[in-house]
């Protein structure tokens, strides 16, 4: 199986969200950064399928060239061969920027590599969740794609996945070459073994500039919703706050 | 002329809760651009749409007839929409953002290269599309404007607050031939498995969760014997199920499962924003937690500011103890 995961750097909030001053982006002056959650499990996903059936892990990322940082950390984990998209880091780019640019790189690396069997996506991107990209990918390179998915078993002739719905799930059944949407839960990612972080240091990353295509979608401000302040009641500083605890649970029909 | 089409998304025939939010969104929207509404819906019949369109004041409904999208596939759906649009050419084709409503959207324009705007709480359209929408799971605003004549877009779920208006006779059925390509019954679901019967987390009255205060995998035997007793479920962080000592169908969150319990009681829980919107729809909350600074402590209605593990075993011994009260009584 030959697996590319696109895989998005974000910054790692804590309690509260802040803003930059004009508005236009997250202020990450004082974050860290991780690769999003969906494709953190994505990138495990597809090194499981690889360590079972063969093959290799490509992990593709889009955007400025800090993103070094979570290809390296896939590497860390078990992935192979590592593409950056670069952009200037400057705007973020729309989902159907993002979208193209990725298919013109799928593109270029299945002349050279051969087809993907399987191409993975995170199910939404934790920043900008617009719910589109993979999916605009797929349409683009005419490949079945669903989103949503929590489970993936490759057999000899189909891939067999699971979509969470409320309650239990669907069952669908593709052939390869397809495309999936990843949700967190899927697997539970590895750390990266000591191994693996000296590994990661010496993996050979390929870069190739963003195509420069016009954004459709203009961002004007980010803000944070309004929030209304609560007065906190305590309740105790101990375990004989079980008593009001409980009339707050028959006082809220709870008992 | 263009108009505003409305997706309704449903299960084999049964209309989700969401679709009453899609249409008051259609309706309101197209009042404020005069543009008339039309209600679509893939895999029924247009007479399955008049009953919840005549509760909604919506006037039209087209129907699409295709044997192949009798059932969900992605691709299907996605293209019929597409067709619609190249048939009709509205000004906004719409959806309430659940995860089918959104890949649906997604799919269709993508076909057609429009902008897929996703998970609105407003729009408006003045010289371009004017739109707030959600970030990072709910955490965030975006204003976005999209210079596109006709556009894709769906509504956060549970950002809109249905209204009826009921409406003066039957809606009109129009019905539209589709040319779907078979190849893309590659995507169809095939077959569905059901895990669980009754209340889930989501819809659990209750949730007692706990995160990495809670230590590990058997520390949370007394919250599930709290959950148990008050007929909640147990829920978590994901420091917890990175720890791996729940499965992450437990995860409260951004990227677990958005709760709306009368009480959650959160414990050993630090209140991440990315916990924090998957938590905030409950009714009443309850932090037991050492640390009094801890944003779930200063956002929550009732706190403790102690070890869990002291508290919530004396919990348990107060409620059996006016159970017991109770029922002698
Ligand atoms: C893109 C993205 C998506 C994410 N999605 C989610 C998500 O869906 N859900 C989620 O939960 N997180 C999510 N996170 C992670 C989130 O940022 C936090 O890391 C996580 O919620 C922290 O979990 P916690 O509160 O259990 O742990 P911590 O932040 O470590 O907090 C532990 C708390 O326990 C208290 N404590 C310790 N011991 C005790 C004791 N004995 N008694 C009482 N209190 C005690 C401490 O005071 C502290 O407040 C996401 C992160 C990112 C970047």
């Amino acid at each position: 199986m030959e697996i590319l995961v696109c895989v998005k750097r974000v910054p790692a909030p804590g309690s509260r969200i802040n803003v930059t001053q004009d508005g236009l982006a997250v202020d990450t002056s004082n974050l860290g950064f991780t690769t999003s959650p969906h494709e953190e499990c994505a990138v495990e996903e597809a090194v499981r399928i690889v360590e079972e059936h063969g093959g290799s892990v490509t992990v593709l990322t889009l955007g400025s060239a800090l993103s070094e940082e979570q290809l390296r950390y896939a590497a860390s984990v078990g992935a192979n061969k590592f593409v950056l998209v670069e952009t200037d880091g400057e705007h973020d780019s729309d989902a159907q920027q993002t979208a193209e640019a990725i298919r013109e790189t799928v593109i270029s690396l299945e002349a050279s590599h051969g087809i993907f069997d399987l191409i993975l996506f995170g199910n939404e991107s934790a920043d900008s969740s617009g719910y589109q990209v993979g999916i605009r990918v797929a349409v683009s390179l005419d490949r079945p794609m669903v989103n949503g998915i929590k489970n993936i078993d490759v057999g000899d002739t189909q891939i067999t996945a699971h979509r969470e719905v409320d309650n239990g799930y669907e069952v669908y059944s593709l052939k390869a070459p397809a495309v999936f949407g990843i949700k967190e839960g899927i697997n539970l990612p590895r750390y990266p073994t000591m191994k693996g972080r000296l590994a990661s240091k010496k993996a050979e990353i390929s870069t190739i500039s963003a195509s420069a295509s016009v954004a459709s979608q203009q961002r004007v401000r980010l803000h944070r919703p309004e929030e209304e302040t609560v007065e906190t009641t305590i309740l105790g500083n101990d375990a004989t706050a079980a008593v009001k605890i409980a009339d707050l649970l028959e006082e809220l029909d709870l008992l | 002329m263009p108009g505003v089409f409305v997706l309704l998304e449903h299960d084999r025939g049964v209309f989700a809760p969401a679709c009453e939010e899609a249409l008051t969104a259609a309706r309101t929207l197209g009042a404020a651009i005069n543009e008339e509404v039309t209600a679509i819906a893939i895999g029924v019949t247009g007479s399955d749409l008049l009953p919840l369109c005549s509760a909604q004041g919506v006037s039209r409904v087209l129907a699409l007839n295709d044997p192949l999208i009798s059932d969900y596939s992605p691709e299907l759906w996605g293209q019929a929409i597409a067709e619609v649009h190249e048939a009709k050419q509205p000004s906004l084709v719409m959806a309430v953002g659940t995860d089918k409503g959104n890949e649906v959207l997604a799919q269709g324009s993508a076909r057609l290269n429009l902008p897929f705007v996703a998970n609105c709480v407003s729009l408006e359209r003045q010289e371009a599309w004017v739109a707030t929408r959600l970030q990072w799971g709910g955490s965030l605003l975006e204003d976005v404007t999209v210079e596109a004549s006709s556009i894709f877009a769906s509504f956060g779920h549970h950002s809109v607050t249905p209204e009826r208006v009921s409406l003066d006779g039957q809606p009109s059925i129009e019905t539209l031939e589709l040319s779907l390509d078979p190849n893309l019954a590659r995507s169809l679901v095939q077959d569905r498995v059901k895990m669980s019967e009754g209340a889930t987390l989501s819809t659990a009255s209750v949730v007692v969760s706990g995160g990495r205060g809670v230590g590990s995998a058997e520390g949370f035997a007394p919250l599930e014997q709290l959950a148990e007793l008050l007929s909640g479920k147990v829920g978590c962080s994901r420091a917890v199920t990175n720890n791996g000592w729940r499965s992450h169908s437990d995860q409260v969150g951004q990227t677990g499962t958005r709760i709306a319990p009368d009480l959650y009681v959160a414990c050993g829980i630090s209140g991440a924003i990315q916990h924090w919107v998957g938590a905030m729809a409950a009714k009443n909350i309850l932090a037991i937690n050492t640390d009094p600074e801890a944003n779930m402590v200063t956002k929550a209605q009732y706190a403790v500011i102690a070890d869990l593990h002291e508290v919530i075993p004396a919990l348990i011994a107060e409620v059996k103890l006016r159970r017991e009260g109770q029922s002698k009584s």
